[in-house]
């Protein structure tokens, strides 16, 4: 399984989960976790996907969800689950 | 499953802490392109370079996307062009032609330097190593993308004082030839003493012999990273203070052996090392500089910093080899005064002198690095100073290089400006007694006895 880690940070407004969801859900990509929470206004989320079944690039899938997030007007980042496995775990 | 506090942990090292993957350097062998026709000798060397370092700019974008971590450069080590120049190149104009053909295979595959222009004359020069070193100044002066070094010396061999002479020579020729840039050919020229074979930080590296055809080495950097972390335990004991600094080493090492698997797999080259070393840059908070103040110096140079330094030196080393399958190259804190703000704050403060810094590198990688001194400082002053860090190096079984600045019409109080990731760096005093006689000497130093450790 090939998994990825999308984060998205900014301002709390109606909608982010729903059209971040959707992007996924458009994109075959399956939610294995997501957390969430609200500090001080500020939206927080964190989703663990499964990208096996992603069709195309996965640096074209950073680049949606970057578009994606400046529409929404929070930061989103995608990136493949690797980074933090290696750094955090043996 | 990994949590959210450790995702957030990793992008608030990259987003503030300015972690990143310093270099992946592709090394390239050109034993296979020697020819004695230079025009073919040329022509096989670009096509295998550019053959080779096709796709490295194209992956390397990649990877920085997929796993979001910046991976600041993209460059090429080859073999070391004394040897691949020597059946063809009669003249040092003869291997002017090399470094031209290099910078455009290097501007066509689009990496910003290319490493090894060098000779390796630890012991002696053969008439090619002459040639190539004694074309240095022009071939620095005439290309963007070339760096050039020489090893002069080892602990198995000693020191070729000769070549020192002749380098201390050329650094200020060097200088001459690029005057109207602050000097800023001598950039790219190190003097070494114990150069690895497969350093992949600039300006030093190049391919060497004993390595395979094509081999990829990464070296990572952190010290903003380092830094942070020890702002949590200012006041705490000397444990918690290393423990801390291996802690980060090894997140940070993780991460460029991640870079370099997955470079090495989409690039089909086999993974050489990891460079452990802290590479900092003129940027605020990527400072070996400040890490050294947080441990506890007012500024760095005041008393304490050669004990501080080779405490941080050796933590990082601890931590960061188990964090990857094979290490080399220089690793270590890299102590540039000009790529390191608070080495430039240090020597404005009247903190850190040539000296104190000669005494650093005895405890750290990797020697008296892109500093610039008075541009009327005289050839064998240069190469007195080479000569000192070399003498370092070969005792201590230890890498060092030396890599000054002479920078031409300007003087103690003025600054010479580089841009970029070479930085700035004020003009230091260089001490003004001569050691004319000691450098004008023909022949080598012998190697140090083994025994007898005192």
């Amino acid at each position: 399984m090939k998994k990825c880690i999308v984060t998205v940070l900014g301002k709390d407004t109606v909608g982010i989960v729903a059209k971040v969801c959707t992007y996924l859900a458009e994109n075959q990509i399956n939610i294995l976790d997501i957390s969430q929470t609200i500090i001080q206004g500020y939206f927080n989320m964190m989703v663990i996907a499964d990208v096996t079944g992603l069709e195309k690039d996965f640096t074209v899938l950073c680049d949606e969800m970057e578009k994606l997030g400046e529409e929404i007007g929070v930061s989103i980042r995608c990136q493949r689950e690797e980074i933090f496995e290696k750094m955090h775990r043996l | 499953m990994i949590n959210m506090y450790e995702v957030s942990e990793t992008n608030k090292m990259i987003e503030h802490e300015n972690l990143d993957v310093r270099t992946i350097t592709l090394g390239i062998s050109l034993l296979d392109c020697i020819d004695s026709d230079l025009d073919e000798l040329n022509r096989k060397i670009y096509d295998k370079i550019t053959r080779t370092a096709e796709n490295l700019v194209a992956v390397g974008a990649d990877i920085e996307k997929e796993f979001g971590i910046p991976i600041v450069n993209k460059r090429i080590s080859v073999t070391p062009i004394a040897l691949i120049g020597g059946a063809a190149c009669r003249t040092p104009e003869d291997f002017v032609t090399i470094a031209r053909t290099l910078d455009r295979a290097a501007q066509t595959v689009g990496v910003n330097f290319i490493g090894g222009y060098s000779a390796l004359v630890s012991k002696g020069m053969t008439k090619s190593d002459e040639n190539l070193i004694r074309s240095i100044p022009q071939a620095l002066s005439e290309t963007e993308r070339i760096c050039s070094s020489v090893n002069v010396g080892s602990t198995k061999t000693g020191i070729d004082m000769d070549a020192v002479r002749l380098c201390g020579e050329m650094v200020k020729a060097a200088a001459e030839a690029t005057k109207e840039r602050d000097s800023l050919g001598c950039a790219k020229l190190v003097i070494f003493c114990n150069a690895p074979d497969d350093n992949p930080f600039m300006a030093g590296a190049f391919l060497g012999v004993t390595e395979g055809d094509a081999v990829i080495n990464v070296g990572v950097s952190g010290p903003g990273v380092v830094k942070k972390a020890l702002e949590e335990v200012r006041g705490k004991g000397f444990e918690e203070l290393c423990e801390t600094i291996k802690k980060t080493a090894f997140k940070v090492t993780r991460v460029g052996q991640l870079v370099a698997g997955e470079a090495s797999k989409r690039l089909g080259i086999p993974f050489g090392i990891v460079d452990l070393s802290l590479a900092p840059t003129p940027a605020v908070g990527d400072s070996v500089a400040e890490i050294l103040e947080e441990i506890g110096l007012e500024r760095v140079g005041a008393p304490g910093t050669t004990a501080a330094l080779a405490l941080l030196n050796d933590q990082v080393k601890k931590g960061g080899v188990m964090a990857s399958s094979y290490v080399g190259g220089l690793s270590g804190a890299f102590i540039p005064v000009s790529e390191d703000q608070g080495m430039i704050d240090a020597v404005h403060a009247g903190s850190l002198s040539l000296e104190k810094l000669e005494a650093m590198t005895c405890v750290c990688s990797v020697g008296l690095d892109m500093i610039a001194i008075p541009g009327k400082t005289s050839a064998a002053t240069i190469s007195g100073i080479i000569a000192d860090e070399m003498a370092i190096g070969m005792v201590n079984q230890k890498t060092t290089a030396v890599r000054l600045i002479p920078v031409i019409g300007k003087d103690v109080g003025d600054t010479a400006e580089f841009g970029g990731l070479l930085g700035y760096a004020p003009i230091m005093p260089v001490n003004e007694f001569g050691c004319e006689a000691f450098i004008s000497r023909k022949g080598r130093i012998p190697a140090p006895i083994h025994s007898f450790k005192n």
